[in-house]
């Protein structure tokens, strides 16, 4: 376990020299959501006092927002899965396969400290903006509510990284991974509810994307800290995500293996 | 006894009535025609990949349209504008944002590598100017291919507005993209010309990503305050895709049009000093 910490605080070295892209990140990332909450107070706007979007009250559309940026901190995979494509495409990994240390260990201890960084450079500027807003910003129903939401957020962590690993797994194949993770990154843009709530969609299409991961990527844990998930459908919820967990790290673990049958250790 | 001196300073030999000027523009363009016919032959090298970047790109214009479209599922405007005029005006976004993806991204891009590297070393001891040369080195030919998907959104957008278009009107539209695009690159040039301070300014890149965002919103749907005031004095982006959708929607008031001038001259003028300031700073490495 001691040389899993070791690789934490060395990636937290490492992204540290970026902090002032953090920022640069974190304060331009303020601007489209700036930009859409005025523009869903447009909408509220037209609908008079007291007017509802599909279940959500303004106060609860903007709380979604910042509760999708701040969920987004914690667990987007920055520039993880370039990396490890290069690392694969460099020949890189070599070293790994000599070494007793997982690769797939690494890289998790490494994003993990890249989300700690991102997190403690964003979080001044997060908690200033929900200052700001505190009018319209929720507080979710419990103590137990906060509880699930975290335990949830854990799990889009793992399902994002675990996800991101099994893409960048593919440059053992091609030569040029970043169209295939941009393509699954605009599916999971809109599916995952980064644009807009799902309950937006028409109901046949959001009980469509239920059979897919990307919900559990980032709306589950924002809609069981806004209520919008409860009982049973939250049992499930949970049940799920904890099962796309499982299934994304068996994948990765799948790919990893297929790969090294096929890697050639260029440059190494 | 002739006047006139013995010794000339060289010049093409062929062109021996014309002005230094249009000299000058033969000699830019022959130039600019060699870094396409390169960026041509790059392009043909990955084939797959040049094609799979325009489905990337396909795919993420389908998702703003998609936003749009269920956005008015629940609402029937937003401030004046109406479903298929917004869509009309993702398309025009759209068009702006490729052109200028065509021509500058990848080059504004590249050039906090080409500092932190010492790269820029080669490219301003070559005899031309050298924001001509950082700025428009390499052509992103998927951007055109885009830039007509676009194309294809606004006029089925017109069809459902049942606009007609007319010479006139279709130039003024192409001339405000020109300017448009003009400020993308003003912006995000002097965005990038930052990383001659900061090394590594791929950051200001990405976040530059967030302001094409905004290009696509509809402008009075922000209330009048800072928000609105920054994006249309401080950063126009908010003016660059919405004045040419008000043109072809015909909603275009002279005075947005001037502001619109006025800015991309601002914009321009404002890139070229920090350009200048950067310029500066620049203290090659690993030579």
């Amino acid at each position: 376990m001691r040389k899993y910490w070791h690789v934490i605080g060395i990636g937290v070295q490492n992204n540290l020299t970026y902090r002032f892209n953090f920022l640069a990140r974190t304060l331009f990332g303020f601007i489209p959501l700036t930009a859409i909450l005025l523009l869903w107070r447009n909408i509220y706007a037209g609908k008079g006092d007291g007017g509802l979007v599909v279940t959500f009250t303004l106060a609860q559309m903007t709380s979604y927002y910042l509760l999708v940026t701040i969920v987004d901190a914690l667990t987007a995979v920055n520039e993880d899965d370039w990396q490890i494509a290069n690392d694969i495409k460099d020949g890189n990994i070599s070293q790994f396969l000599l070494k007793p240390v997982d690769y797939l260990w690494f890289r998790f201890c490494l994003y993990l400290a890249g989300r700690g960084t991102y997190l403690t450079v964003a979080f001044i500027p997060l908690v200033l903006v929900t200052i700001y807003l505190r009018d319209y910003f929720v507080l979710p129903a419990d103590a137990a509510t906060f509880g699930l939401f975290i335990i949830s957020v854990l799990m889009t962590a793992m399902l994002q990284f675990f996800v991101s690993y099994t893409m960048a797994m593919l440059a053992f194949w091609v030569m040029e991974v970043s169209t295939f993770i941009f393509i699954l990154y605009a599916f999971e843009y809109i599916a995952s509810g980064h644009m807009f709530p799902l309950e937006i969609l028409p109901p046949v299409v959001r009980e469509a994307l239920y059979f897919t991961p990307f919900p559990y990527q980032l709306y589950v844990p924002v809609g069981i800290y806004l209520g919008k998930i409860t009982g049973a459908a939250l049992i499930k919820g949970m049940i799920a995500q904890a099962g796309w967990v499982v299934a994304a790290y068996f994948m990765a673990r799948f790919a990893w293996f297929r790969g090294i049958k096929k890697y050639a250790a260029a440059g190494g | 006894m002739s006047l006139k001196p013995e010794v000339q300073s060289p010049k093409p030999s062929d062109a021996p009535r014309t002005t230094p000027f249009i000299a000058r523009l033969q000699r830019y363009g022959i130039i600019y025609a060699a870094l396409w016919k390169n960026s041509v032959t790059r392009e043909t090298m990955f084939k797959g990949n040049f094609l799979l970047w325009i489905v990337v790109e396909m795919f993420w214009f389908a998702l703003q349209l998609g936003f749009i479209s269920a956005l008015y599922l629940h609402t029937e405007q937003i401030g004046s504008w109406t479903k298929w005029q917004v869509v009309l005006l993702v398309g025009a976004s759209h068009f702006i944002q490729q052109l200028f993806q065509a021509f500058f991204l990848i080059n504004c891009a590249n050039l906090s590598e080409l500092v932190r590297s010492g790269k820029m070393d080669f490219l301003m001891m070559l005899p031309v100017n050298t924001r001509f040369v950082v700025s428009i080195r390499q052509v992103d030919l998927g951007g055109f291919v885009n830039a007509c998907s676009a194309m294809a959104v606004m006029i089925y957008a017109g069809r459902e507005l049942h606009l007609t278009l007319t010479l006139p009107m279709a130039l003024g539209f192409l001339a405000l993209c020109f300017i448009g695009i003009c400020i993308h690159y003003c912006l995000m040039f002097s965005l990038a010309a930052v990383s001659f301070w900061t090394v590594k300014a791929q950051g200001i890149v990405y976040g530059y990503y967030n302001l094409f965002n905004i290009a696509r919103m509809p402008d009075d749907a922000f209330p009048r305050g800072v928000f609105k005031t920054v994006f249309t004095f401080a950063l126009p982006v908010l003016l660059v895709s919405n004045v040419p959708a008000r043109l072809l929607t015909d909603r275009l008031t002279s005075s947005s049009c001037f502001l619109l001038v006025g800015m991309a001259i601002a914009c321009a003028l404002l890139s070229e000093w920090v350009w200048r300031m950067s310029l500066k700073r620049y203290t090659s490495a690993s030579s």
